[in-house]
């Protein structure tokens, strides 16, 4: 049954490498270009395109779904199998994180924070397999981005509307379309850092190809015919700058997301307010 | 005289993608000063590593976003801007 799990969250990863070779035309050379448009399907507000960035991202949520079920799968309370003991490693520190960052009153968080890492962190590590990373796609950061704006401003929304208008008035009632500006610029700069530091990543993986291949060729010109054109710094020493940008920046960047959302969600939220106003509730309740 | 209009337009794109990236000064003396407050903490208190190392990636990660403004719209000045300009220009022409 576990091994059967395992198979089906590493298939997906497989699909999108024999999607990939069998569908994407290859780059001719060295060259930067978007998520491939794989077909369009007609909608009466227009075409809906189905892309790379869609697929991937897809494939990314069944396998991490596949692997949960893995992990979580016939769990015990005596003798623990290594598995579950990863399981709940994983439960423990998300929820010790939620709690530092963010207190009790949002313990429930747990599972979205771990869902939003989660997916985060192994969209962007499908570079590492040589698929497209959906995260270098503004769309799909676009939406995750728009997704924690909501979460926010329900959360703010919790003490009541006037509550919240007023909360555009602070430090002074001059400032409000300053305060209206920031909030919608918070799932725009959410957005833009994610999608930009994982593109940024990947254009300067390009460029650091394309200058071994050349400064190769240029060293190794004297060569005889067969080996003069093999470009011998373009093997290996490109995975090392890939260690960078493909590993550290993408876990950082998923990180730093989650981390954000918490922060935003837990500093939007009136504290005061929604205590008093459900205490106030509370009373009128007791005195009928 | 066509040729020399979409090489103004060309070359316009990529001299501003070029301007737009000198924002990249600003990301990065912040960071370096992020950086240098960090390792002076830990320095003075090295037992508060990983509370001040977080904090300091947090904070670089804020700091970097206006250097990838500056990034996004060189990419888009470059990849995007010239095709949108060059089609505008025929279209004026009526020549598409």
């Amino acid at each position: 049954m576990s091994i059967l799990l395992l198979i089906l969250a590493i298939l997906p990863i497989v699909a999108g490498i024999i999607i990939k070779i069998m569908f994407v035309p290859a780059v001719e050379g060295i060259s930067v270009t978007g998520a491939h448009i794989f077909f369009t399907i007609d909608l009466p507000l227009g075409g809906l395109p189905i892309t790379e960035s869609q697929v991937n991202s897809w494939l990314v949520i069944l396998s991490l779904f596949f692997f949960c079920l893995f992990l979580t799968h016939d769990l015990k309370t005596k003798d623990i199998s290594k598995r579950q003991v990863i399981a709940e490693w994983i439960v423990e520190a998300v929820d010790k994180m939620v709690l530092k960052n963010m207190g009790d009153f949002f313990m429930g968080f747990g599972p979205f924070i771990a869902a939003i890492m989660g997916l985060s962190a192994m969209t962007s590590l499908m570079s590492v397999v040589g698929l497209f990373p959906a995260t270098s796609d503004i769309n799909v950061v676009g939406g995750w981005a728009i997704l924690v704006f909501f979460v926010i401003t329900y959360y703010k929304l919790k003490a009541g509307i006037l509550v919240y208008l007023k909360g555009f008035t602070e430090p002074v009632a001059f400032f409000a379309p300053v305060n209206v500006a920031s909030e919608f610029a918070t799932p725009f700069s959410m957005a833009f850092r994610h999608y930009g530091n994982v593109l940024s990543g990947s254009i300067i993986s390009v460029l650091i190809a394309s200058v071994l291949g050349a400064l190769s060729n240029l060293v190794f010109q004297w060569l005889p015919e067969p080996l003069s054109s093999i470009e011998f710094f373009r093997i290996g020493l490109p995975a090392i700058f890939s260690i960078y940008f493909d590993l550290f920046s993408g876990c950082l960047q998923a990180f730093i997301f989650a981390m954000l959302t918490m922060l935003y969600v837990s500093n939007g939220f009136p504290q005061d307010e929604y205590f008093k106003r459900k205490a106030l509730k509370h009373a009128k309740e007791n005195k009928k | 005289m066509l040729e020399l209009a979409i090489g103004l337009i060309l070359g316009g794109c990529a001299i501003g993608a070029g301007i737009a990236m000198i924002a990249g000064f600003g990301p990065g003396i912040g960071e370096g000063q992020a950086v240098a407050a960090a390792c002076e903490a830990i320095g003075r208190q090295p037992e508060s590593q990983s509370a001040v190392t977080t904090t300091m990636l947090m904070g670089c990660a804020v700091a970097e976003t206006t250097g990838l403004y500056s990034f996004v719209i060189a990419l888009l000045l470059i990849f995007l801007a010239p095709g949108r300009f060059v089609n505008i220009l025929l279209k004026a022409l009526g020549k598409m």
